[in-house]
Formats: C-alpha cells, sequence, structure tokens
C-alpha cells in the first residue's frame, strides 16, 4: 500500500505527542512532514519556568531529540513558518518559500500570547512568556538590568516573577484583579499565594491596570490607570494567550476563537484536523497539557483508522510550578445555596484547604500549602463517590480514613488501580503498575518511556518512584547505573575503570573479562570500547578499524547517496594561493559536485565517490594538505582571528596560537567531536565562547574557556581560568583536553562531561593542582605520539586497499556468455 | 535462473567486514562474521537505502552507516523495532573461492 503523506504544521507538544501514538498504532500508513516555526526540535513547554529558574537546562527538557525524527523518517522544517494552506492543491507553504503536497494535514499551531493593546507594547524591552526564544530574552534582561514588571497574576505570570527572581531581578507583579490567580483559586487561598509571593521579595499590586508602557526608545517604565508611574527595564506580558486561527481562517476552514473541530478533531474540511491550543471542540479552546494529549490521542487515532475514537471534556487541575509554593485546584469553586463546603486553616502552617461539595460530592477543590491529596479528591470527584460516611475526617486527607494515619508509601499503595497518577498523560496506577511488571522496568526512565507518566511537568514523579519500590520492592534502585548497551549490564564508567584495573587490551579481551553477553557486541559498544582501549593503551593498543564507524574507518564523510566528502586541515584556517589552486584541480580532476567553506574555517569537497579517495588524497597530499579529521570523534579545528598580526583591537597572536594548538593536538581521538577557537580579544570574532574549549586573549594573557555548546544544544562557555603566557595556555588546554579523554563517556560532548563531574572539581585539577596538570599533558604528549600519522597519505600508500575497491565487477560481457 | 558466479576469496573480506560486488542487478554487499561465515545481501538499506557494506558488522548482522537500522544478514529482516528487508544472496564456499547465486539469464536475453 501507498504511504499516504501527513503534513503537520507546528511542533509543539501536542503533535509530538500524536505522531508517538500514530507510530505505535500504525507505523507505516504515513510519510510524515513537520513545519516548525520554532528553530528547533520539540521540547516540553511546561519546563520553562525551571528553565528560567535555573532548575533546569534546555537539554533537559527535550522530549524529541533529532534522532527521533530520523528515526521516524520524519522531514522536520526547523525555523518554518507555513504562511498559506492551498487546500484545492492540497499544498501547504512555508515563509522560505518550500511548498509540499499532503493527503492529511494536522493544523497545531498553538497559540500566542496575548499582548494588551496599550501605547508602547511593542518597545524593545517588553516581552511575552511563551517559548525558548522568550526565556533566553529574559535571562539576557536578567544579566544586565534590574527592574522587571510581570503584568499578569496567573499562572504563567507567577512563573516567570518567580523565575525572574531567583535571576536576581528586582520585580514586581502586576494584576488587575482583586486577588492572585483568581480563575483557579478563591479569594482566601489567593491571599495565601500573595503573602508567599511577596515573602520571596515579589511586590505584588493588585487592582492595577496597565494604561501605558513609557520609553523613548526601550521600556523605561510602566503608567497604571491611577497614575503612577513605575520605573522598569524589562516588561513581561503574561495576561493570556489566545489560539492561531488565522491560517486555517485564511484557508476558510470554520473559526470561532480557534480552529472548529468534530469530537474527532476534524475541521471543516474533513481531510484536515487541528489539535492543541489553536484548536476548539466541544465550545472550549484549552491551554493545560492533559487535554492537548488527549487531543492528540484522539488524532493519531483517527488518522489511524479509528473514526470512533472521540475528546471527552475533563477538569484539570491546575499546580503552579514554583518551587516552595503549593498550590492545587480543580472543579467548581463558586459558592452557592445547593453547595456547601468544608475548609481547614492552619494560619501558623500556611495551610488552607476547601472541599466545595453539592449533593454529598465534591465538585470542586482548593488546596494551599499541603497538597498531597490533590489526586485523591480529584479521583473522588470524577468518580462521584459519595462522601457523607467519611464527611467528617474528608479535609484530613485520604491517610485519615478509617484510623490512624498511614505512612506516605502505603497511602500510595492504598489508592485504588484506577486512581490518576499523572494529570498531565491522564496515567493510572494500574497502567504504571502493569507496565513496570509486565514489561520488566527498573527504573523512572524506563517507566517515562514505556507509560509517559511523569514525562511532562513531573510533579508526579515522587508518586511514580513510590509505585516503582512497592512494585519492585527492593530490587528497585533509584541509583541504578544506565547500562552502555544491551550487551552488557555495566555502565561507561565502569567498563572504562574495569578496562584499567584488570589490563584489559583487547575488545575480546574486554568482552570475555566482563562477560559480555553477545559474541561480538553491537555497533553501539565497538566503538566505545575501541576509543576507551586506544585512549587507555596508546603504544599498546591496535586499533581496531572494523569497531568504528564508517567515517572513521575510511576517513571521510558518507553522505546520503553513499558518496563521501573531504575535508583537508587548514591551520588555524589559514590558507594559501597555492593551497587554494591545489584544492581547485582537485576539484576539477574528479568531477566533484559540490565545493563548500565550512563553519570550521576550512573547505569541504562533497560528493567524491568512494574509489576516488585514494586518488583525491595523493592529490592532496602532494600540496601539503593532511586530512582534516572532519570526521573523527577526535579533534577538529581551531577557528581563529587574525589577532595582533592585522587587527586594530587584537591583544595576542591568536592566529599563531590556533595554529600552534591545532599542530599540537591534531590527530588525537576524544570521546566525541572536539572543537577550538582561539580569539584576538574580548570582541570574540572566532565564537570561542560557544566551543568545546576556547581562548580568549586579552592584555594580561589568556582566559581559558570550556564547555560550550552550539550544536542540538546551545550554552556559552564556562571559564576555567586565566594564565599569562601562550606556552601555559597550550599547558592547560592540553591537559583539559586529556581529563576529558580519560574521563568522558563515548559520545559523551565536553559540556555533558563537565557537568557530570562538576566544573569545580575540573578547575581544582586543571588549575589548582599543578602536578595533576603536569600529569595529565605528558600522558596527552605520549599518546600523541602513536595518533599523530596522517591517515590519508597511509591509505594513499596502499593501507586497507580493500575499503576503496569493490571485490569484483560481474560485467554483462560475462553474463552473456 | 541462477548461476554460480565465482566472486572472489573469503581472504579478501576483513572479518566482521564486507565487500562489494558489482552486479548486473545493483551493488551486493558480502559479509564475512567473527566466525567466516559469509552472507551476501542487496547493499541498499530498506529504510533509507545507505550502503549495507559500510556499517559495523556484529553477530550476524550489520547496522546501516545512515540511520543506524540492523538488518539480519541470514534472512536481509530488519532487527528490532524497525520493519523492512532486503534481498539476499546464496553464496556457496568451495575451498576459499566464493560463488554467488546471480541472475545472469534474465540480462544476457537482453
Amino acid at each position: 500500500m501507498k504511504k499516504q503523506k501527513l503534513i503537520i504544521i507546528g511542533n509543539g507538544m501536542a503533535p509530538g505527542r500524536a505522531l508517538e501514538h500514530l507510530f505505535e498504532q500504525a507505523p507505516h500508513a504515513y510519510d510524515v512532514t513537520i513545519f516548525n516555526a520554532e528553530p528547533r526540535v520539540n521540547y516540553d513547554r511546561i519546563m520553562l519556568s525551571p528553565v528560567l529558574s535555573g532548575e533546569k537546562e534546555y537539554e533537559e527538557i527535550i522530549i524529541h531529540g533529532d534522532g527521533w525524527y530520523i528515526k521516524h523518517g520524519i522531514m522536520l522544517y526547523k525555523g518554518h513558518k507555513v504562511i498559506n494552506i492551498d487546500r484545492q492543491a492540497k499544498t501547504v507553504t512555508s515563509d522560505a518559500g518550500t511548498t509540499e503536497t499532503y493527503d492529511k494535514l494536522l493544523i497545531a499551531t498553538g497559540s500566542s500570547p496575548f499582548m494588551l493593546p496599550v501605547p508602547g507594547n511593542n518597545l524593545p524591552g517588553v516581552l511575552s512568556y511563551r517559548d525558548l526564544d522568550d526565556v533566553r530574552a529574559m535571562l539576557l534582561a536578567a544579566q544586565s538590568r534590574a527592574r522587571a514588571i510581570v503584568i499578569g497574576g496567573g499562572l504563567l505570570g507567577l512563573e516567570a516573577a518567580a523565575g525572574l527572581k531567583s535571576r536576581d531581578m528586582d520585580v514586581t507583579v502586576l494584576h488587575v484583579m482583586p486577588t492572585l490567580m483568581e480563575r483557579q483559586l478563591d479569594p482566601a487561598a489567593g491571599y495565601l499565594l500573595e503573602k508567599a509571593v511577596e515573602q520571596r521579595g515579589i511586590r505584588v499590586m493588585t487592582k492595577a491596570s496597565t494604561k501605558e508602557i513609557i520609553g523613548e526608545k526601550k521600556v523605561e517604565g510602566v503608567l497604571l490607570a491611577d497614575g503612577t508611574t513605575l520605573p522598569a527595564d524589562l516588561v513581561v506580558m503574561a495576561v493570556g494567550i489566545r489560539p492561531n486561527s488565522w491560517l486555517a481562517k485564511e484557508a476558510g476552514l470554520d473559526c470561532n476563537r480557534g480552529i472548529l473541530t468534530d469530537a474527532g478533531m476534524r475541521t471543516s474540511d474533513p481531510d484536515i484536523f487541528a489539535i492543541g491550543e489553536c484548536a476548539e471542540v466541544g465550545g472550549q479552546c484549552y491551554g493545560l497539557v492533559a487535554p492537548l494529549y488527549e487531543m492528540a490521542r484522539v488524532v493519531a487515532a483517527q488518522l489511524a483508522g479509528n473514526n470512533e475514537a472521540a475528546f471527552v471534556h475533563s477538569e484539570t487541575p491546575t499546580k503552579l510550578k514554583v518551587t516552595g509554593i503549593n498550590v492545587f485546584s480543580v472543579g467548581d469553586l463558586a459558592e452557592g445555596d445547593d453547595r456547601q463546603e468544608i475548609v481547614l486553616r492552619d494560619a501558623a502552617a500556611g495551610v488552607y484547604k476547601r472541599l466545595v461539595l453539592k449533593d454529598d460530592r465534591i465538585i470542586g477543590t482548593v488546596l494551599y500549602g499541603e497538597t498531597s491529596d490533590g489526586a485523591w479528591f480529584h479521583d473522588l470527584t470524577k468518580k462521584r463517590t459519595d462522601i457523607s460516611e467519611m464527611r467528617d475526617t474528608l479535609i484530613f486527607g485520604q491517610s485519615y480514613q478509617g484510623g490512624s494515619p498511614l505512612d506516605p508509601m502505603a497511602a500510595v499503595a492504598a489508592l485504588p488501580d484506577d486512581a490518576e497518577i499523572c494529570g498531565c498523560n491522564g496515567i493510572c496506577k494500574g497502567k504504571i503498575t502493569g507496565a513496570i511488571t509486565g514489561k520488566s522496568l527498573t527504573s523512572l526512565d524506563d517507566v517515562r518511556a514505556h507509560t509517559k507518566a511523569s514525562a511532562s511537568c513531573g510533579s508526579c514523579t515522587g508518586l511514580v518512584e513510590q509505585l516503582l519500590s512497592l512494585t519492585l520492592g527492593d530490587s528497585y534502585n533509584p541509583s541504578a547505573v544506565t547500562p552502555m548497551c544491551s550487551c552488557t549490564d555495566l555502565g561507561h564508567d565502569d567498563v572504562r575503570r574495569l578496562i584499567v584495573a584488570k589490563n584489559l587490551k583487547s575488545i575480546p579481551a574486554v568482552m570475555q573479562e566482563l562477560e559480555w553477553k553477545t559474541s561480538c557486541g553491537c555497533a553501539k559498544c565497538r566503538p566505545a570500547l575501541n576509543y576507551y582501549l586506544v585512549a587507555d593503551w596508546p603504544d599498546e593498543y591496535a586499533d581496531d578499524y572494523q569497531s568504528r564507524f564508517i567515517n572513521e574507518r575510511v576517513h571521510a564523510n558518507i553522505q546520503k547517496d553513499g558518496t563521501y566528502s573531504v575535508v583537508p586541515r587548514m591551520w588555524g584556517g589559514v590558507t594559501s594561493s597555492k593551497e587554494l589552486r591545489a584544492i581547485a584541480d582537485v576539484v576539477d580532476k574528479f568531477d566533484i559536485p559540490a565545493v563548500k567553506v565550512t563553519g570550521g574555517q576550512r573547505i569541504d569537497m562533497l560528493g567524491i565517490k568512494k574509489e576516488d579517495l585514494p586518488a583525491v588524497w595523493a592529490d592532496l597530499g602532494k600540496a601539503g594538505f593532511v586530512s582534516g579529521q572532519a570526521y573523527a570523534k577526535g579533534l577538529r579545528t581551531v577557528k581563529t582571528c587574525v589577532g595582533t598580526d592585522w587587527c586594530r583591537f587584537g591583544t595576542q597572536d591568536s592566529t599563531g596560537l590556533g595554529i600552534r594548538i591545532e599542530k599540537f593536538m591534531w590527530g588525537s581521538w576524544t570521546p566525541a567531536k572536539l572543537k577550538m577557537a582561539v580569539s584576538g580579544c574580548p570582541r570574540n570574532c572566532a565564537e570561542a565562547t560557544c566551543k568545546d574549549i576556547g581562548i580568549i586573549c586579552v592584555d594580561s594573557g589568556y582566559e581559558i574557556h570550556f564547555a560550550g555548546a552550539a550544536g542540538l544544544d546551545i550554552k556559552g562557555t564556562e571559564v576555567l581560568g586565566l594564565v599569562k603566557t601562550e606556552d601555559e595556555a597550550l599547558e592547560h588546554v592540553v591537559a583539559l583536553a586529556q581529563m576529558y579523554r580519560e574521563q568522558g563517556r563515548y559520545l559523551e560532548r565536553i559540556y555533558k562531561w563537565a557537568k557530570r563531574v562538576g566544573l569545580d572539581e575540573i578547575r581544582r585539577q586543571i588549575m589548582g593542582d599543578a602536578q595533576k596538570r603536569k600529569g595529565y599533558f605528558d600522558r596527552f604528549v605520549f599518546s600523541q605520539k602513536f595518533a599523530q600519522v596522517d591517515p590519508w597519505s597511509e591509505r594513499v600508500s596502499g593501507v586497507d586497499k580493500h575499503e576503496f575497491q569493490p571485490m569484483a565487477t560481474i560485467g554483462y560481457a560475462q553474463a552473456a556468455e | 535462473m541462477n548461476d554460480w558466479v565465482e566472486i572472489g576469496s573469503i581472504n579478501d573480506i576483513p572479518r566482521r567486514g564486507a565487500r562489494c560486488v558489482r552486479t548486473p542487478q545493483g551493488k551486493i554487499a558480502v559479509f564475512r562474521t567473527m566466525e567466516d561465515q559469509i552472507f551476501a545481501i542487496e547493499d541498499h538499506c530498506p529504510h533509507k537505502g545507505g550502503p549495507l557494506s559500510q556499517g559495523i558488522v556484529h553477530g550476524a548482522s550489520v547496522t546501516c552507516p545512515l540511520h543506524n537500522w540492523v538488518i539480519s544478514l541470514e534472512t536481509g529482516k530488519a532487527l528490532g523495532a524497525d520493519e523492512g528487508s532486503v534481498k539476499t544472496v546464496a553464496l556457496r564456499l568451495d575451498g576459499d573461492r566464493i560463488f554467488a547465486a546471480l541472475e545472469l539469464v534474465a540480462v544476457a536475453a537482453e
């Protein structure tokens, strides 16, 4: 059967979840193409607040990394905003001019932050709080600016305010209503919340109506309706969201507030679906994740051919993700003649609990300060349980029903199988315990991967861990290491340690002594073992090329059509007419289809046939070129600027130092690729502050940086320290690289390694302990004796000839005989 | 009709490695495992057409160099969660010489 083409506009949490369901139910039904206006993969938007406050890093909130898209054959257009849907031709077109055809179209454009229509709302310094770019902009502002005003005292506004406060800003929250979070909390809980927010040093002004944002070229303050002027350097608007439906409207689909869909999430065009915050189903638009995931489940079933799947409205509890402030609210909190309430207040402990009852059933719950019974109350509401029997003790929570208080573990054990544990994903207890036993799960990550429980906002992580521990008993070990691969139970660190401790010097020896479960490993463990052995026994270990990935085996980069690309070294990015002429000649002679300048200041020749590689290298070698190792988990490039040679700002000879480092370190293998740069002054033209290791030259010497990233993740470097001379800079950089070579796990970039072992520990060993540093340096130098052999000239002289020639060519002439 | 065509010696292939053979039907990849078993399959991953001969060989399977699909050398089928398969080609070993069952008649008739 021919695959249908599914196009998805938007790459947020709802479509990501829909695809997971779809691939589970109908893995081969669709070729999927995604247009994402944000230039990145799918991440957990609910966790932006912890990123803002610094409790989490961006890489920790990624839901689907690039590998997931590759694995499922998804074409992901990052940074493409769709600007037109042509329903007649069944095509969509992006702002970059890409047009694709669909059989089925899924619109998941989410929502836009609502910006108050007041003068000055477009001044620089006025931000919304919606995506990672907003968070990055806030973090940038927090570095240099002092006063922030957050407009909006709802869920998002308070999380933004707490985040900015934890970044040391002076924060004021303006809220137009008399109490905070009035849509979810009653006035009593709203008051307690206000006190708690103020105790953290955040000023709260209620009944504050914004009239104007003032400023000349950027934000200078906010003018309120009562005439008060508040100075501000940053204004964050968090007053609400509105569904993004203009694209659907322009395409002529029926829209109200959002894009109108039936219960099967189908729009007025039968081939077009809409889910997420942009969709309006049953007369309602949604903004919390649980109903959005429910939409994802429904649309996936519909796409897989189940026309019965239908969206059902359910109440979703609200929780505030501000560390130390616990708020839980769900259901109908209004007062009325037919309603009763049970209230518990403990002023000293800052606890407030209120249950709204109707006909002996709970219809609304607000918990402040002590929220652990929220799930239980919500469960009673959903099941419409008659609570008249336990009414006297109800407010004290589940542990107090029927006798003495229970410990928390027993409370979890007492929950029925259909009690909801993960509200975001609608996962109940039975599903989790069933997966733990049925699929032999042993860790939190396993449970997250198989059931999604605690994989969104994470607030039920504790409950899931208790379930693991209840189900598995003593065999649950939360700190258990992740094995290298399915061939062994040992983690990377254990394997590295045992290789040295047991003196293991070949891959068969490692597999034998460490009791590998497979006869010759797999494509995950073999390259890792090969690296560990190369790094630990540079003089004794014979590199096993059959355990290297193809690029390292043939010293070129494989391309999608099976041809290769070749990048010669240009030391420090410096070249000459002679070198360029030699490259031009090679390109002509071998009819190389593409030539490109790389980000690492050198030249890539693409589309070379494998058989031609040795001849290409022979010609390049004659011009003095060696392999640029652009394919290696090893030293790649050392980018430089022109430094004191030419630049009027240069403080040191950055070009010379870059070339010196590259000549010293080329050929070395590292756990993952190692990219470096040297900038001649803090203007940083060589972009050293996003490299694995970077140097910024200053008047007083050389500032050494490390642990930056500018790929899947973007991260500025950390400062290792300042040294005075070029010789010292080289020694420190080399020692740092060697420490990473000895401790890094295979494929672990330096920033991940640094995070794992701790920046201070690295500074202590490299900056603070001269003896340690010297040891690392000497071991690196020793290892280079065996590593600095140009692999291209080796192959030109005949090494691994079999790699480059077919074993036989069975021709037509022979066939015709 | 298949004919047994000599394609080379087992010693031409490194253990846990592969070589290519060009045929009128396209490239085939000939593998030699750690235990000196030999297998031949189309040199074209069912996923995105990656050259399987360039992959890492482990046990009686190979991992495609483009996106890490694992293909069984014995059956040509994708292993694990992925689904798809490539054609296998029968091989015969006579001393150190390898013979492959290749369809030559159809080509000859052209």
